[in-house]
C-alpha cells in the first residue's frame, strides 16, 4: 500500500511551522506578507517555507545567469515593450473575457465568465511564458531551447517560439503522453522541433522533466531549459508567473469593465500551476475575491489514482523546489494519474503550496468524470471545446456556482474561469471517453465510404507485387 | 573531549572525518584513494552488500552506497536502470542502514551514503543522520543539495559527527567554490564534466581545472568523479587528485558478472592509483 500518497495534513502543517522559522532566514511568515501589503509580486526564492534551489551544483551557475538576465530584462522598457508587442501581434492578446450565459445555468445560475486563453496562438496560455523565456534565451546568447511537455501544449508553444525566433528546439515528452497527445507530437515536428519520447519511470511529465534536466546539465553552455510551468528551482516559479501575470491583469480590468465590480470567485486548474498563478495574480490582494485551484482527482482521491498534490501530498523536494509532493513514506515520488496529460504531475509550484498554507487559495480535487461532464456541458452550451485541463476548472466552477447560489441571489454572483486552453488536442481522448469510437479506434460512422482512396490496392498481396 | 562530545558541540574538525582519514591513509602509502559507488538493493540487498565488501577487499578505500530514488536527475542510463530495478524489487530506504552496517563491520573502508535529498527529508534529517551514524556510516554525498539549502543538514551532521560531501562542477564560480569547500567535511567531490553519471571514453579536460579551483579555495582533499571508467583514467586523475571515484563501470560489472566481477574490476582500478615514484 505504500504507493498511495498519504493524507497527512497535521504532519504537513507541523512541518510548515517548524520550517518557516528556519528556512535560511528567507522564510516569510504569513502575517508578514499581509502586513507588507501585497501577495502579488513575491520575488522568490522562497514562498514561506517553499521554493528554493534544490538542484545539482552543476546547474547553479545557469540559474544565477537566468535570474540576473530576468531581473535586468524586467526593468528594461525595451524588453517589456517587446513582450507587449508579441503578445498583441503574435499571440493575439488581450484574450477575450466571454460571458457563458447558457453554461451559467449549470453552475447554480451564477454568472460565469471565461478568460479565453484558448484563443491565444497555439491554443493555450503556455505561449505567454514561452515567448518571454525564449527572448531571455536570446539575451543570454543561447541558441538552443529544450522543454518538457505533458499535454503537448507547452511543447507546441516552445516549438513555435523556436521557429519564430530562430532557435533549435528539443522537446522531451513521456511516451505515454506521446500516445495520448499524438496530434501535438505531429504539430511540434511540423514546426521543426525534435520530440524525444521518454520511456523512463511513469513515462509522463515528471520523467520528461528529469530527462530535460539531464540534457541541460550536459549542454548548459548553449541551451536554455524552457520550463513550462510555475514550478522548479528559483527563478522559474517567480519568472513563469511574471510572464503569465498578463492573464490576471487583463481579467481584472475586463470584469470591472463588463460588470462594474470584482468577481466573487476565480477558478483555475492546477498542473504545475502556471495558468492559475497567472490569473490569481490579478486578484490576490482583493480579500473579497475567493480563489480556487482545481487539481486532478483522477479516478477519485480515495483510489490512489489521482494527481491531487496539495490535497493529499506533503512537503518534499522535487525538480528543484520544496513544495507539496505526492510521495510515499520513503520519499519516493508517487506516480500521478489523470485523464488530462497536462495535469498529470505529482508536484506543484511552490507559490501554490504557500497560498494553500496561509489559506488564501482553496485547492480541491476534480475527478476525471466530473471534468469530462463539464467538458461536454461547455461544448453544448457555449460552442467551445475546452482543453481537458481547463475542464477541471469548469467543473470546479459548477460546484462553486452552486455553493454561491446557496448564499443568495445567484444571478448577482460572478465567477471567472481561466479557460487555459482549447480542446482540439483532446478530441481523440474525449471521443474515446464518450464512446464515440468503434473497436478499431475509428470514430463511429466514418468508415462507411465505398469510394476507394487514390492508389488503393483492392488486394493486399497484389498491391505488394505491384509495388 | 571525545569525538562524540566534539560532535555534539559542532566542533568536528577535518581530521575527525572517516573519509578524510581513509584518504590520508592512502596518501601515506603514496597513492590516491579509490572511491567506489554501488546502489543499495541492486540486484538484491544481500548482493549489494557482497559486492561492496568485494570492492573494499580489492582496493577501495571509500565505499559510496547509493539510495535508489524515483527521480535520479544526475544519473545516466546504467545507474538509472540499476536503481529502478532495485525499487521494482521492493527496496526500502531504511535498508541502506543495514548495508552500511554490514560493509562497515566487514571492511576497513569508510562508508558514505550517496542520496538525493527527498528521502532524507522524508525520514527527517536528524533521524536519518542518527541512524546513519549508529550504523557506522561516515556521512553523506548529496548530489542535489547545495550548501545554500543545507542548514538542517549542517546541524545534524555536526550533532552526529558525519561527513558532508558536497559537489563542485566545471561551472562553479570561485565564490561558490570557496563557500562549498568551506561547508564540506571529508572531501570535496569534483565533478569532472558537465553531465550525468555514465562511462566516457576519456577523462574530460575540465577535471583538472575543477581540482585546481577547489584547491585554490582551500580544499585539503579533492576526489574526482563522473565518467571515470578504467585503470587508465584512474592513473591520469591520481596524478593530481586525492581520490578517484568510479560508479557506472562498477555497476556494469556487478550487473554482468556479480560481486566477483566487482572485485576483479576494483583490483584492476587500484593498479592505477600509485603516483610517480611510489610503486603501490
Ligand atoms: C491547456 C492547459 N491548461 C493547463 C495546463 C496545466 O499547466 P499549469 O498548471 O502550469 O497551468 C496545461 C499543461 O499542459 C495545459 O495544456
Amino acid at each position: 500500500m505504500r504507493l498511495v500518497a498519504e493524507n497527512a495534513p497535521e504532519a504537513a502543517a507541523a512541518d510548515f511551522t517548524s520550517r518557516a522559522a528556519d528556512t535560511n532566514g528567507s522564510g516569510t511568515e504569513p502575517a508578514d506578507v499581509f502586513l507588507s501589503g501585497s501577495l502579488r509580486h513575491s520575488p522568490g526564492p522562497y514562498f514561506g517555507a517553499y521554493g528554493g534551489r534544490w538542484m545539482p551544483e552543476s546547474l547553479i551557475a545557469a540559474l544565477d545567469e537566468l535570474e540576473e538576465t530576468f531581473e535586468k530584462a524586467k526593468q528594461d522598457p525595451e524588453f517589456v515593450a517587446e513582450i507587449a508587442e508579441l503578445n498583441r501581434n503574435y499571440s493575439g492578446r488581450p484574450s477575450l473575457l466571454t460571458e457563458a450565459k447558457r453554461f451559467s445555468q449549470h453552475a447554480g445560475g451564477a454568472r460565469v465568465f471565461l478568460k479565453r486563453e484558448d484563443l491565444n496562438h497555439t491554443g493555450s496560455h503556455k505561449i505567454n511564458n514561452v515567448l518571454g523565456q525564449a527572448l531571455l534565451a536570446k539575451r543570454m546568447g543561447k541558441t538552443r531551447i529544450i522543454a518538457e511537455t505533458g499535454a503537448g501544449q507547452h511543447g507546441v508553444a516552445s516549438a513555435t517560439a523556436a521557429a519564430f525566433l530562430g532557435l533549435e528546439c528539443v522537446v522531451y515528452m513521456g511516451a505515454e503522453d506521446c500516445r495520448r497527445q499524438a496530434l501535438n507530437v505531429a504539430r511540434m515536428q511540423l514546426l521543426g522541433a525534435t520530440v524525444v519520447p521518454v520511456t523512463n519511470g511513469s513515462q509522463t511529465l515528471k520523467d520528461a522533466i528529469n530527462d530535460a534536466l539531464r540534457d541541460w546539465v550536459a549542454n548548459v553552455q548553449t541551451t536554455h531549459y524552457l520550463l513550462g510551468t510555475a514550478a522548479g528551482a528559483h527563478p522559474f516559479p517567480a519568472m513563469v508567473r511574471f510572464f503569465h501575470e498578463v492573464i490576471g491583469d487583463e481579467a481584472r480590468s475586463q470584469i470591472l469593465e463588463q460588470t462594474g465590480r470584482l468577481p466573487d470567485a476565480v477558478c483555475a486548474c492546477i498542473g504545475g500551476g502556471s495558468n492559475a498563478i497567472g490569473i490569481f495574480h490579478g486578484f490576490l490582494d482583493d480579500p473579497d475575491v475567493e480563489l480556487f485551484g482545481f487539481e486532478a482527482g483522477g479516478s477519485g482521491v480515495e483510489t490512489g489514482h489521482h494527481a491531487a498534490t496539495i490535497t493529499l501530498g506533503r512537503p518534499g523536494v522535487l525538480h528543484g523546489a520544496r513544495s507539496y509532493l505526492m510521495q510515499d513514506e520513503d520519499g519516493q515520488t508517487v506516480e500521478s494519474h489523470s485523464i488530462s496529460a497536462g495535469l498529470d504531475y505529482p508536484g506543484v509550484g511552490p507559490e501554490h503550496s504557500y497560498l494553500h498554507d496561509i489559506g488564501r487559495v482553496t485547492y480541491e480535487p476534480i475527478t476525471d468524470s466530473e471534468a469530462m461532464d463539464a467538458f461536454s456541458v461547455l461544448c453544448r452550451t457555449e460552442g467551445i471545446i475546452p482543453a481537458i485541463e481547463s475542464s477541471h476548472a469548469l467543473a470546479g466552477a459548477i460546484k462553486v456556482g452552486k455553493r454561491l447560489a446557496e448564499e443568495g441571489d445567484a444571478s448577482e454572483k460572478i465567477i471567472i474561469v481561466n479557460l487555459s486552453g482549447r480542446g482540439d488536442k483532446d478530441v481523440q481522448t474525449a471521443a474515446d471517453w464518450f464512446g464515440m469510437l468503434d473497436e478499431n479506434g475509428q470514430v463511429r460512422g466514418t468508415t462507411l465510404s465505398t469510394r476507394r482512396p487514390k492508389g488503393f490496392a483492392p488486394n493486399g498481396d497484389e498491391g505488394e507485387e505491384n509495388a | 573531549m571525545s569525538a562524540m562530545e566534539q560532535a555534539a558541540e559542532g566542533t568536528v574538525e577535518g581530521h575527525a572525518s572517516k573519509s578524510a582519514a581513509a584518504i590520508d591513509r592512502a596518501k601515506a602509502e603514496g597513492r590516491a584513494a579509490l572511491v567506489g559507488y554501488l546502489p543499495a538493493g541492486f540486484p538484491s540487498v544481500q548482493e549489494s552488500i557482497d559486492a561492496a565488501i568485494e570492492l573494499a577487499h580489492n582496493g577501495a578505500d571509500i565505499i559510496e552506497i547509493g539510495i535508489p530514488y524515483s527521480d535520479p536527475v544526475m544519473d545516466g542510463s546504467v545507474i538509472q536502470a540499476a536503481t529502478t530495478e532495485a525499487l521494482a524489487s521492493g527496496f526500502r530506504v531504511a535498508s541502506v542502514f543495514d548495508v552500511v552496517k554490514a560493509v562497515t563491520d566487514a571492511t576497513d573502508a569508510a562508508v558514505l551514503v550517496m542520496t538525493y535529498w527527498n528521502p532524507v527529508m522524508r525520514m527527517g534529517v536528524d533521524e536519518f543522520a542518527r541512524r546513519l551514524a549508529r550504523a557506522g556510516g561516515a556521512g553523506l554525498i548529496t548530489p542535489d543539495l547545495i550548501p545554500d539549502e543545507a542548514s538542517e543538514w549542517f546541524e545534524a551532521s555536526d550533532r552526529y559527527g558525519l561527513d558532508r560531501v558536497f559537489l563542485v562542477a566545471p561551472s562553479t564560480t570561485p565564490e561558490r567554490m570557496a563557500m562549498t569547500v568551506d561547508a564540506t567535511r571529508g572531501f570535496t567531490y569534483a565533478v569532472s564534466l558537465m553531465g550525468v553519471t555514465g562511462a566516457r571514453a576519456a577523462v574530460d579536460e575540465s577535471a583538472q581545472r575543477v581540482v585546481a579551483g577547489a584547491r585554490e579555495a582551500g580544499a585539503e582533499r579533492v576526489c574526482v568523479g563522473l565518467g571515470v571508467s578504467n585503470a587508465e583514467h584512474v592513473r591520469e586523475i591520481a596524478a593530481y587528485a586525492d581520490g578517484v571515484i568510479v560508479g557506472t563501470a562498477i555497476v556494469s560489472a556487478l550487473r554482468d558478472g556479480g560481486p566477483a566481477a566487482v572485485g576483479r574490476l576494483a583490483a584492476a582500478l587500484s593498479g592505477g592509483l600509485a603516483r610517480e615514484g611510489h610503486p603501490a
